[in-house]
Order: C-alpha cells, then sequence, then structure tokens
C-alpha cells in the first residue's frame, strides 16, 4: 500500500488526496505526477523534469481533476445512495502543473485520459521519423515506451513528414537530430536553469518548431552531456557514445565518479570487459541526477588495453636461472605469486630500519586499500599527491582526488596533503631514505625523478598502467582501477560511499587491498581478510569516525559520516 | 508370451529366389534415369525460397542494407552474430543513412538457422538464402565477415527505398 513520505527533515503539511480509488496522504505542495508517484501509479510525461522547472508544453501527464461536491454554504451535496456528490473539472489538466490540494480526487485511467493520451501520442509521432534501428535512445525512448504502454498503435498520418536538420552539432560532445525532437524543452530549462549557461532555444513555429543554439553559442558548457541523459527521445546524443552499442546489452552497475571529490554518484555502463558510458544515478545528498562532462568521459583508462597485467621484477632482481622461461615476453614480467615471494623478504629487510622507508599512498585509492597502506606505513613517513584542478560552483570541487578525505582519516596523507613530498625527495636525495612504496602515482611527476628513484636500494610500485614509476620500479605488482573493485570512498562533503566491480580486467591483476594484504602477511603481519566486508569491519573497529559502519549497509546512496 | 516362428515354404528356406529377385531389381536401375548428383563437382539447383545459411544483402544500387541496428545479435540464441557499428564517414553517399556495420561476423559454428535474425531485422537485410555448404578448414574460417557474407548474399531489390526519403 501507498506510504507517505519519510524522506522530508522537517514533517510537512499532508493533505488527503484519492488517486485512482486510491486515498493517500502527500506533502503539501507536490504536483499530481508526484502524488501519483506515491500511491504507486505512472502518469506519463515528457516535459517534466523533477529538478527542472516546470514548463506544461508535452500535454502527456493529461489527467482528470475532481473533488468532493458542497453547497454554497459548505454543506456536502450528498447522492442517493448516501455517499457524498462528486464533481469532475470539465476539461483534463495536467497533472505537472497541478498541485494537490485537500480532498483532490485524481483519475488517470479514464476513457478520456486514455483518449488524451492517444492523441498526445499520435501528434508526437506524425513527424518522428521512426528510425529507430539507428537511434541510440532505441531502449531507453519513452516514446516508444509510451507508445507500447499508452499509445493508439497506429497511425492515420498519409501526408509527407516535415524535415527538419539532422545530425546538427550543437557542441563539442553532442549532435542533435532535429527531426526526433519532441520539443519538450528539458535541454533548454537545463542549460538556462541548472548549468548556468542559457544557449539552447526553439525557432520557427507550429510543426517547424526547432531547437537550435543562440547564434554564435555553442552547447559547450561542462554539463552538457546531462541534456543527453534528460532527453526523453533520441534529439539529443552523446558523440562519445553515439552509435558504439544498443542500450539494451549494456551492464549497469553503480559505481561513483573518482575524477573529484565531489564523488558523483553514476552508473557504469558495460558489456563484456569494455564500458561504455557512464551516466549520473540519483543521490540528492550528492548531485542530485546530474554530473560534469570530465568525469563523465574519464573512463577511457580503464578500457586501455596496455594495462598492467602481470607483475613485473626488474630485470637487475631476477635471479639468473628464471631468466629462460620468460623469454620473449615483457622484461622481468612474472607471476604475481613468484613477485610477492621475492619481495616479501626484501621488504621485509629493508623495512627493519624503519626511517629509511617512505611510503607514497594514493587519494584516488579506496579507504580500505588506504586503510592496510597506512599499516604497512606505519612508522615511516607517508604522504599522498595533491591534485586539482578549477573548481566552478556547481558540482566540481578544485581537490581532483576522490578520496582525500579518507587519505587524511586513515593516515596516509600528510596535512596538508603533498606537505611532506618535498622531504621525501630530499631523503632519497641524501641517501637516508632507501625504500619507496608507491600505490597508483607517477611520482616522477611530483618532484620524486627518475634520477632520484634510480638512486632507491627498493621501489616497489602498485599501479594499474605502466608510467615513468613503473618503469623504474624494482618490483611492479598490478593493481586495478576504481571500476574493478570492491571499496568505498569519503567525498569532500564526507560522505562515505560504495564502489562496485563493472569490469574485470584479467590476468594477474587485482584489487590492491589484496596486494596489501599479502605485502602484510609477508611482513609477518597476521592480517587474514579474505574478503572486503571483512576488511572494512576490521577498518570500523579501528577507526573511530568509521565506528559502528558496516559495509552492507552503508547503501546505494551511501552514509553520511562525523568527518569532513 | 511366447511368439511362434512363421512357418516358411520350401521356397523361402531356399533363399536363392529372394537375392536373385533383389539383384534382378538392383540391375534395372542401370537402364533408369539417374536419380543422384556427383556432389560435389555437380552442384543440386536450389529453389529461390531455400533456407539456407544467413547472409547480409545489398540493394539493387549496391548500398548494404543492414544498419546495424543489432537487433539480430541480441535475438540470436546461440549468440553466434557480434556487430561493430560505425557512423558512415561526413559526406559518404548514403551519409544520411547514419550508420552502417564496421563488421558483422556470424560464428558459422554456432548458427543453428533459426532465422529468427531474418525474421527480427528491420531493414530486411538478413536472409537465410540459398548458401547451404557451410565448411571451413579451421574454426576461425567459420566466423564469416561481412564481406563473406554480402558475397554469399548478392543482390535483393528493395521495394520500399526507406532512406531515400529521409
Amino acid at each position: 500500500m501507498a506510504e507517505t513520505p519519510t524522506t522530508a527533515a522537517s514533517t510537512p503539511e499532508m493533505v488527503n488526496v484519492t488517486i485512482n480509488g486510491t486515498a493517500i496522504r502527500v506533502p503539501k505542495g507536490i504536483n499530481v505526477i508526484e502524488a501519483a508517484r506515491h500511491a504507486g501509479v505512472f502518469i506519463p510525461h515528457y516535459c517534466y523534469h523533477p529538478k527542472l522547472p516546470i514548463a506544461g508544453n508535452c500535454r502527456m501527464c493529461m489527467v482528470e481533476i475532481g473533488e468532493a461536491m458542497f453547497t454554497p454554504d459548505r454543506q456536502p451535496v450528498m447522492e442517493p445512495d448516501g455517499k457524498q456528490k462528486i464533481v469532475m473539472q470539465p476539461r483534463l489538466a495536467i497533472g505537472c502543473n497541478t498541485p494537490v490540494k485537500e480532498g483532490m480526487i485524481v483519475v488517470t485511467n479514464s476513457a478520456a485520459v486514455t483518449r488524451a493520451q492517444n492523441a498526445v501520442l499520435e501528434f508526437l509521432l506524425i513527424n518522428h521519423p521512426l528510425d529507430c534501428p539507428i537511434c541510440d535512445q532505441a531502449g531507453e525512448c519513452k516514446l516508444q515506451e509510451y507508445s507500447v504502454e499508452f499509445g493508439a498503435g497506429a497511425s492515420r498520418f498519409r501526408e509527407e513528414k516535415v524535415h527538419k536538420p539532422k545530425k546538427v552539432d550543437l557542441g563539442p560532445r553532442v549532435v542533435l537530430d532535429d527531426e526526433r525532437c519532441v520539443l519538450c524543452s528539458r535541454c533548454i530549462r537545463f542549460m538556462r536553469d541548472v548549468a548556468k549557461d542559457d544557449c539552447l532555444g526553439f525557432v520557427e513555429r507550429g510543426s517547424h518548431s526547432t531547437l537550435t543554439c543562440w547564434p554564435g553559442k555553442k552547447l559547450d558548457s561542462n554539463y552538457s552531456l546531462n541534456t543527453v541523459d534528460i532527453c526523453p527521445v533520441g534529439a539529443l546524443t552523446d558523440k562519445d557514445f553515439r552509435f558504439k552499442m544498443r542500450a539494451w546489452f549494456l551492464k549497469e552497475t553503480k559505481s561513483i565518479c573518482t575524477s573529484c571529490a565531489t564523488g558523483c554518484n553514476t552508473t557504469i555502463w558495460s558489456r563484456g570487459n569494455i564500458i561504455y558510458r557512464q551516466t549520473p544515478r540519483d543521490n540528492d545528498a550528492v548531485n542530485e541526477c546530474w554530473m560534469c562532462d570530465a568525469g563523465r568521459l574519464n573512463y577511457k583508462f580503464i578500457n586501455d588495453p596496455g594495462r598492467l597485467t602481470k607483475a613485473i621484477v626488474a630485470p637487475a632482481s631476477v635471479p639468473a636461472a628464471g631468466k629462460g622461461s620468460d623469454a620473449g615476453k615483457d622484461a622481468g614480467a612474472t607471476s604475481y605469486e613468484d613477485a610477492l615471494k621475492q619481495l616479501g623478504p626484501k621488504l621485509k629487510a629493508a623495512l627493519a630500519n624503519r626511517d629509511s622507508a617512505a611510503f607514497i599512498g594514493s587519494a584516488r585509492a579506496t579507504n580500505e586499500e588506504l586503510y592496510l597502506f597506512a599499516r604497512l606505513a606505519k612508522g615511516s613517513v607517508s604522504d599522498c599527491v595533491p591534485r586539482s584542478w578549477a573548481a566552478d560552483n556547481f558540482l566540481v570541487k578544485a581537490d581532483r582526488n576522490p578520496n582525500s578525505a579518507g587519505a587524511k582519516l586513515l593516515g596516509v596523507a600528510a596535512e596538508p596533503m603533498g606537505s611532506k613530498l618535498a622531504a621525501i625527495a630530499e631523503g632519497i636525495k641524501g641517501s637516508r631514505i632507501k625504500t619507496l612504496v608507491v600505490h597508483q602515482e607517477d611520482v616522477t611527476k611530483h618532484g620524486i625523478g627518475a634520477d632520484l628513484l634510480a638512486k632507491l636500494s627498493l621501489l616497489v610500485v602498485m599501479d594499474f598502467k605502466q608510467t615513468a614509476t613503473t618503469k623504474a620500479a624494482h618490483f611492479v605488482l598490478p593493481g586495478v582501477t576504481f571500476a574493478e573493485k570492491r571499496g568505498t570512498f569519503i567525498n569532500a562533503k564526507g560522505r562515505l560511499q560504495r564502489v562496485w566491480p563493472a569490469v574485470s580486467l584479467g590476468g594477474e591483476a587485482r584489487p590492491e587491498w589484496e596486494i596489501f594484504r599479502d605485502l602484510l602477511r609477508e611482513l609477518g603481519g597476521v592480517d587474514n581478510h579474505s574478503d572486503i566486508a571483512a576488511l572494512f569491519a576490521d577498518m570500523a573497529g579501528n577507526v573511530p569516525a568509521l565506528a559502528g559502519r558496516v559495509l552492507s549497509k552503508v547503501g546505494d546512496e551511501g552514509v553520511q559520516i562525523s568527518t569532513g | 508370451m511366447k511368439l511362434e516362428r512363421p512357418k516358411l515354404t520350401l521356397l523361402e528356406r531356399l533363399y536363392l529366389p529372394a537375392i536373385v529377385s533383389g539383384l534382378a531389381l538392383t540391375f534395372s536401375h542401370i537402364f533408369r534415369k539417374k536419380v543422384t548428383l556427383r556432389y560435389p563437382e555437380e552442384k543440386p539447383e536450389i529453389p529461390p525460397n531455400y533456407r539456407g545459411q544467413p547472409v547480409l544483402v545489398k540493394d539493387e544500387e549496391g548500398r548494404v542494407k543492414c544498419v546495424a541496428c543489432q537487433l539480430c545479435e541480441f535475438v540470436c540464441p546461440p549468440r553466434a552474430i557480434t556487430i561493430k557499428p560505425m557512423e558512415y564517414p561526413e559526406n559518404a553517399k548514403y551519409g544520411k543513412v547514419e550508420k552502417t556495420p564496421a563488421e558483422f561476423d556470424i560464428d558459422m559454428l554456432r548458427c543453428i538457422y533459426c532465422g529468427y535474425c531474418e525474421e527480427v531485422c528491420p531493414e530486411q537485410a538478413i536472409f537465410l538464402r540459398g548458401p547451404y555448404s557451410v565448411t571451413g578448414l579451421s574454426r576461425k574460417a567459420m566466423v564469416f565477415n561481412k564481406e563473406k557474407l554480402l558475397e554469399l548474399g548478392g543482390t535483393l531489390p528493395d521495394p520500399i527505398k526507406k532512406w531515400q526519403k529521409k
């Protein structure tokens, strides 16, 4: 049965409404579409979007509205059977722009409503090109879905369709097909009211109405691809995803964007082990339903065929006997177990003097990894690499590391982050630091050049790709990206959020928490975490800010923790 | 239950008359019209509606009719079809069709000749047509690519010319 919403912070004023005969209480001020959603009734709509101002131009959400009848002196008018008489408004009303009020009666399944829906869909399809076989929206198109559910099933239109511009280049990332556009104006309202970069509008009149960019402007905002998400049809398409793969083949994995400290909730769309696109996932506490283009398109490094899939033991430390078997392969490429077996004693010996070792962790790693990394680094100097870009007033944060908060909380990063990097470089220069363990960072770009790395007697690097640092390393253990592992991140506002594996690289590469666990074991630790949940439980038991948290209860939208 | 053995007459028990009559029938075929073919040197005539292997066809202008919608890939029960779509380059002759297969592979070791691909195709681009002899010397050779499928399919006139009106 329908429930009244409990999400509002303060109890909102509630009103009684009846939707298709179901009486429910809903918060005052919401519109009929949202009220019907509370009652489990779906009202089809194109132009209405919960995060955008109301336009009311698609006319798809027509409903019948009525109320109980009263005499002018507010006495109820009764039917002969003892029920109160109901008067329905003579005309249908649009659900999106009709706020609910006390005693409102809404009917969404009457013959009049069905006729209106049939008629609206018939009009929308009159000039629609019906090129579904080539349209990227096919499979997630509201025209297709509503035609099946609410359409009349056939067109009576025999005339020539209106032809409009096709394949219009709106901006660097978005292509427009005007023939497919249903003129809902969602994109216009998004750019005007959410992205604050008013650049789209309609020109011409009647059936020749056309969406276009303002003269001299381009749809080049860093949020332009959200217009593709909210476009209910295939009019706006993503240049990056265009014609790459049909939506119905793609597996959806919940994830978060790791391009900045905002941690926008995302869905990763993959088929096989290839990621085809990322889209924002609703989370009102973080990103509502938007994300920036830069973050959205920042997934290609995951699909890179040149990723590290083998452990590498630099030729200098490979025993002569083992060389023949690896002929023809990358120099020093070996199995993970073999690399671990060789590395274990060396690392243990090197860490006997903790002062001669330094650890550079990654603020792009998960909390679980940082927790184990901090254990590895205990007693030695450790820090992370800070990374920043230009922030905006909407979603993009200046801090490009997705987990700076976690790196600080778990004690890997110095305060401020990166302040010890110069000291580490100095220590290597002065031959005081002989051992360096680096996770997922190319330190040659951050003040510790290849000449300094050459002075080290032991350089261990965990990374998912070849960098100048992995090339200088004595041991490289192959890790994976955020899209290939489980774990948690803490965003800039102190929200603990999870990632799930969307693809799998294969080979010897594995989540770094497994690598750190194995290294701790080699050093004589007793850590025996067999899975991420046990590791998280251990971490929650030792980190006060995470006390009482359980990984499975973090949920899809994350939880706010006290830090931040 | 006990079965009675049939009682044989003397002629039947002699055995030879049956052999002779059988051989007589065999020899009589020497003088009749041949019904067999010397396959593979001689090939049978295949009727136009024969349901052989799936192939891709072109229209009479020579345009590849497939637009890489990937519905056949989706519907294929043994997952024999793999398509990689691409966009027609700018100013291409059929640029307004926008989409075309860059690669179209059918793994003929997987194909079960069910015909779902033909049934689902919204462009009448894939048909189960004449080719019936599907052979190859390796697994790789049994994956038929776009060029091979188009060669096997040939031309099938398109009375609708849907894309010409776009």
